[in-house]
């Protein structure tokens, strides 16, 4: 089965906007300083949209396509967010996130070939 | 009540947000095994008797319980978020894939190879390398 180019620009795209939706995640969680009962606040709601918006994405994209090829993909979110946590939180990015990131995409290849 | 909250409150170091951010995916894992066995069920069903009567999804102990975790998993990841950086944690959510491959033995019998092997010694490793790095 080969997997189409339609199924990876749709998980590549899902991968981007489930990045978002921890970003907003993220911004929403600083609210909880103040207590539980901060949990419903605009930042944390759209992030859990977001996520549920980017999993309708990947659906849609893993009727058809190799797992092999669509699982790393999938992953491509953690290399959009580690942009955003540089950018948007200030975060350092050292050589062990690098290398940490790096050594997930790899695990995740292989689980992907492993299950096809 | 100030002590019931307390926990919740306080700063939680590197390690103990990723402990807790491993714990989630545990949670996600668990959640898509109890999703996927409630969905076998309703394909018993089928999609004709779903679609006229769209309450047999509610009682559905899989998927709803499966939902419900879904729910103490994002509440959980979000407290992780609160006090760990999000370009340590993030990538840390692939453990799901680790326990979904390690559960799936378990339960649907499914079965290991060398590849699923390597990939979940090398997300493991991925993982422990975030955690070593510097920061707090």
């Amino acid at each position: 089965m080969k997997t189409p180019i339609s199924s990876m620009l749709l998980v590549a795209l899902g991968s981007f906007i489930g990045s978002f939706g921890a970003v907003f995640l993220k911004l929403g969680s600083e609210k909880l300083r103040g207590g539980l009962r901060n949990i419903l606040n605009f930042q944390l709601a759209t992030g859990v949209a977001l996520y549920l918006f980017s999993s309708a994405f990947f659906i849609f994209a893993i009727r058809n396509g190799e797992l092999s090829v669509l699982y790393p993909l999938v992953s491509l979110g953690s290399v959009w967010t580690l942009a955003w946590s540089r950018l948007i939180f200030k975060e350092p990015l050292t050589r062990y996130k690098f290398v940490g990131l790096f050594l997930i995409l790899v695990g995740v290849s292989f689980l992907g070939i492993g299950n096809s | 009540m100030s002590t019931l909250a307390s926990p919740l409150r306080r700063t939680l170091t590197r390690n103990e947000s990723i402990a807790l951010v491993a714990f989630c995916t545990l949670l996600g894992a668990a959640a898509q095994v109890l999703m996927k066995i409630g969905a076998e069920r309703l394909r018993t069903v089928g999609p004709q008797a779903i679609l006229s009567n769209p309450l047999l999804v509610l009682g559905n102990w899989g998927v709803m319980c499966g939902l419900a975790l879904y729910g103490v998993f994002t509440l959980l990841l979000i407290f992780a978020l609160r006090d760990g950086e999000l370009s340590v944690l993030y990538p840390v959510i692939a453990l799901n894939y680790v326990w979904v491959t390690l559960l799936s033995l378990l339960i649907f019998h499914e079965t290991m190879n060398p590849f699923k092997l390597c990939g979940i010694t090398v997300i493991v490793l991925g993982v422990v390398v975030l955690g070593r790095g510097g920061g707090r």
